[in-house]
Order: structure tokens, then sequence, then C-alpha cells
């Protein structure tokens, strides 16, 4: 996940467990969407128990990413074209 | 194996049938609890006693601590990045026969479900540390778990392994 790094994103949530972070998006945001560990949001494959829960807010994308010593991290990044890309998917 | 790469049976140039060897991933947690490096290289040496080829993944500090730990690779094979495996073998350009996980905090266990889901491997969850039985119970799907609480001592979590024999099954 290489990318993250560079992008302009915002941490909503840190410090909670993966499943935490997926209840978090489920309860937040009006829209998600599911997906298996390895789908790419942006150029990222993300990590996580499957179900991933992405979220979407207007054009903002929210999805985990996960570290091996800092845990998992809730971003919201901006993208307008991500974010239909994703909410074009199946729920 | 069970892959794209380095499979089990492939042909020769004569057309008789070649086996190539077992391979094993062990990806690596933060290295912040010790018993890791020295089980990690105790794992290599098994596996390696029992033909079977291992490659770790980890981040920049875990598989440091291996290479400066073996200059000499007498244990060490593969090295690679953590983030890299992900993609190889997301994109199924390689996978493995096992793939063991290192666990002592939730991340851990994030990249065991991830492994699990991703990988045709066998998972072999090895979980340790003052947590150990909370990681274990946040472990719901299929893999094998080896535990014992050990953070700086690693014979508890090297009996544990040793009971599993991995390399033999």
């Amino acid at each position: 996940m290489g990318c993250v790094e560079s992008m302009d994103y915002e941490i909503v949530l840190r410090d909670a467990t993966f499943k935490e972070s997926r209840d978090f998006i489920k309860k937040t945001y009006a829209e998600f969407r599911d997906v298996q560990p390895g789908f790419k949001v942006f150029d990222t494959h993300v990590i996580g128990l499957p179900p991933i829960a992405i979220g979407l807010d207007g054009d903002f994308v929210i999805f985990p990413f996960t570290k091996p010593c800092h845990g998992t991290f809730l971003l919201r990044v901006e993208d307008k074209d991500e974010a239909a890309r994703l909410r074009a998917l199946k729920k | 194996m069970k892959l794209y790469q380095s499979a089990g049976m492939d042909e020769s140039v004569t057309g008789e049938p070649t086996t190539q060897p077992a391979t094993a991933l062990l990806v690596l947690g933060c290295p912040q609890v010790p018993v890791q490096t020295s089980i990690a290289l105790y794992l290599i040496n098994r596996l390696k006693k029992a033909g079977i080829v291992p490659t770790v993944a980890g981040n920049k500090a875990a598989n440091t601590l291996l290479v400066i730990a073996d200059p000499d690779r007498h244990y060490l094979g593969e090295v690679m990045d953590l983030d890299r495996a992900v993609v190889m073998i997301t994109e199924k350009k390689r996978d493995f026969d096992r793939c063991f996980v290192f666990i002592h905090n939730d991340a851990g266990v994030t990249y065991a479900g991830t492994m699990s889901a991703i990988s045709k491997a066998k998972v072999y969850a090895i979980i340790y540390g003052e947590h150990y039985e909370d990681l274990q119970k946040q472990i719901d799907f299929p893999c094998t778990t080896i535990a014992a609480k050990a953070v700086h001592n690693p014979l508890p979590l090297k009996k544990a392994l040793d009971e599993v024999a991995p390399w033999a099954a």
C-alpha cells in the first residue's frame, strides 16, 4: 500500500481493532460496500478480515489501512472518480 | 505447491515430471516482541531441514533484524517487503504451500485473515505476547493456531510449535 503516504488523507479513526473499524464504517456512513481482502482501493490492495467495509460519503472514500506496528487506521480521501467506481459495485 | 510460479509438478525438457520443493511464507509482525525473530529463525531452520523453501515477508525493521542476525544467510533465503508479498499473492503472480503469520497484536490477526482469504496456502497463526489468549479468540477464519504466552523467552512458543510440527504436515 505504498502510495497511501502520498495521498491527501484525513485519519477518521485510529487505535481501534479492525473489527471496530468495520463497525464504525457501517454505523457512520449510510453508504458502504463490502469487498474482499486484496481488493484495490485507489492503487492499494486493502488488508483486512473479510468482509472489508469501504465507506462512501459524497465524493469521499473511507477505507481501512493496516500497518504491522501501528494497527488499523480509517482514512478518508476525496476522489470523485474512485467514489463513483466503488458506488457502482454491487451491494 | 499450488502455484503459478514454483508449483508442484512441472515437466522437464525430456518430458519427465519434476517435483518442485514445497514452499512457505513467514509473515512477520511488528518486531517489538522479542521472541518473533528467534522463533522465525528456528522455524526457517526446521522448514529447510524438511526440504521446504522458506520466504520471509515483513516490514523493514522486522526483516532487518533477521538479515543482521544471519549475515552469511545460513538460515535466511528470500526476504521481501510485506506489502509486495500481498500484491504478488493478490495478483496471483506467486503463492506458497504454507503461510505462517506471526501475531501479537490486532494487525497480526488482520494480516492472517488477509492471507487466509488471498492465498491458497495452509495458514498457521503463530500467536504470542502478553495478550495471546484474547488474540486467539479473534481468529474466526480457517487456520491452525500455535499459541503461547511468550514475550522474552521463546521456549513456550517453541514447545507449541514443536507439538504441531508444521514442517512435517
